[in-house]
């Protein structure tokens, strides 16, 4: 079998800048920063989440709340996700009703993830609005969602897989394409 | 790979060590579900599940019945007191026929040792053994496992099951699931009560159970069932409380603080002293509380598993 082909797409100080900048088009796309709140979906969007609500703080002196959620009791493919059940915590800081609620991902794809975080958020409240801002959008959409804030476009083809590393859970941050990857692998 | 759990949980007996850590570990998740303002998530939804119970239950089939609908299943109740089981039908018979209307789980508590595993040999349902004779029950065993495991590792503490374990399936499960994650078990009560051999599963056999407190951090305090007293096993409530009531004074003397376990419903005053019931280390209520959790994590992990569609779904990256 050859090589897996890598590709840097963001290394860590691009991860910064491009955080940075989508910590900018957030609250510029927030017209009363006070009703905002950040939720990461398990499990890397919940570390950038946390990045982007410091970003936030540093440039508009606000303490942003933020949560997290696990949508795989949403999913609606029960069945596959059989052998990697494991459900991570579903934490969010504060009634949701009225605010302008953030979903944050790292990578957005198929947008399945996204129409299950939806459906989760309306079972805790009724946002004023809900966002979606995600590190990277790879194309290959199958549901008629979309990014309000993306940090990077990558083009990608079905088997390419992007890979994002943070710190807090991979000792490095990076976005990484595997071009080709097995599929299940 | 397999399902999680394979198709059926028939008791802890079977299970590996990581298939019980499985649960417990999904349970987590599943606690904070029933503090929502909406408890419900729709994982199970469209799936259809009947509760056939064979043996009067309310904490057992309420705790199932919450599980099952805040993972949004459709539920159906058979209590045989009201069914053709009356008219003499079998249990095969039953099932079969629930099974013609196109369901996919059951959850049995039946009072013959066995029932549970004989049903799912013969039905393409999922089944779960809601507590069968004196076998097992092992979703009890496993919340009271994740009852114990939020207050201390499971491995290497010292669990004493006190009362009547002879005729105790939630001793077995507990005994089972307890020496598998690395504890140290003992049981203690009247001799009539203990069953013949128990000391080759590794387990302590205490006799008085000022020793036993002496020894154990956690008690799991059985209830002793009025109707052994008519068999003659014990020879009066009284004494029984007066030998081996969880009492607060003998809790006092105790060398440090034990916690309480005791899976209901409660004699007062015959195995166990309500200020010991009520007070501060007792976890009754919370084991009622991990329950409908730890049941919920039991059904998620029998309805998931096609491991084909995993793979198929993988591969795109998104994670």
């Amino acid at each position: 079998m050859p090589p897996e082909e890598r590709q840097l797409i963001l290394d860590d100080r691009a991860l910064a800048r491009t955080l940075h900048r989508m910590a900018q088009d957030i609250l510029r796309q927030t017209p009363d920063p006070i009703s905002l709140v950040l939720i990461g979906v398990q499990r890397r969007g919940v570390e950038l989440a946390a990045r982007l609500a410091t970003e936030a703080r540093t440039q508009s002196g606000i303490e942003v709340p933020r949560g997290a959620m696990d949508i795989t009791l949403y999913r609606d493919d029960l069945e596959a996700v059989g052998p990697r059940p494991l459900v991570g915590p579903t934490h969010l800081p504060v009634d949701l009703s009225g605010r302008h609620a953030w979903i944050v991902d790292d990578v957005l794809f198929t947008g399945r993830t996204v129409r299950a975080a939806l459906d989760e958020l309306a079972d805790f409240g009724r946002p004023a609005r809900i966002g979606l801002a995600v590190l990277v959008d790879r194309g290959g959409r199958e549901l008629p969602i979309q990014a309000d804030v993306v940090g990077e476009r990558v083009e990608t083809g079905p088997r390419d897989r992007v890979e994002v590393f943070v710190k807090e859970l991979d000792g490095r941050d990076a976005v990484e394409v595997v071009r080709g990857a097995k599929v299940g692998t | 790979m397999s399902p999680a759990l394979g198709k059926d949980l028939l008791g802890l007996e079977p299970l590996s060590a990581d298939d019980i850590r499985l649960i417990l570990d999904t349970a987590e998740p599943f606690k904070e579900i029933s503090e929502r303002a909406i408890k419900k998530v729709p994982v199970l939804r469209g799936k259809t599940i009947v509760n056939l119970f064979f043996e009067a239950s309310t904490r057992t089939r309420i705790s199932f019945e919450f599980a099952e609908k805040r993972l949004s299943a459709d539920t159906v109740n058979v209590a045989t007191s009201a069914s053709s089981v009356q008219k003499g039908e079998t249990l095969v018979d039953t099932a079969r026929n629930l099974e013609a209307m196109r369901i996919d789980m059951v959850v049995i508590r039946h009072g013959s040792s066995g029932a549970a595993r004989f049903l799912a040999e013969r039905i393409q349902s999922n089944v779960v053994n809601a507590g069968d004779g004196m076998h097992e029950h092992p979703t009890q065993g496993l919340l009271d496992l994740l009852t114990i495991r939020d207050h201390r590792p499971i491995a290497g503490c010292k669990v004493c099951i006190v009362g009547d374990v002879l005729h105790s399936r939630v001793a077995r499960s507990n005994i089972w699931g307890l020496l598998k994650l690395g504890a140290e078990v003992a049981v203690c009560g009247p001799q009539s009560l203990l069953p013949l051999g128990v000391g080759a599963l590794g387990v302590r056999v205490f006799r008085r159970v000022e020793e036993a407190i002496e020894w154990a951090d956690v008690l799991n305090v059985l209830r002793l069932q009025l109707e052994r007293m008519h068999a003659g096993y014990v020879p009066s409530l009284r004494e029984y409380y007066r030998v081996f009531g969880v009492t607060r004074e003998r809790l006092e003397r105790a060398p440090r603080d034990l916690l309480i376990l005791h899976p209901g419903p409660m004699n007062r005053g015959v195995e166990i002293d309500s200020r010991v019931a009520d007070g501060p280390h007792s976890l009754i209520l919370d084991q009622v509380t991990n329950g409908v959790a730890v049941r919920m994590a039991v059904l998620y992990l029998l309805a998931g598993g096609r491991p084909e569609l995993a793979e198929a779904a993988k591969g795109g990256g998104e994670r």
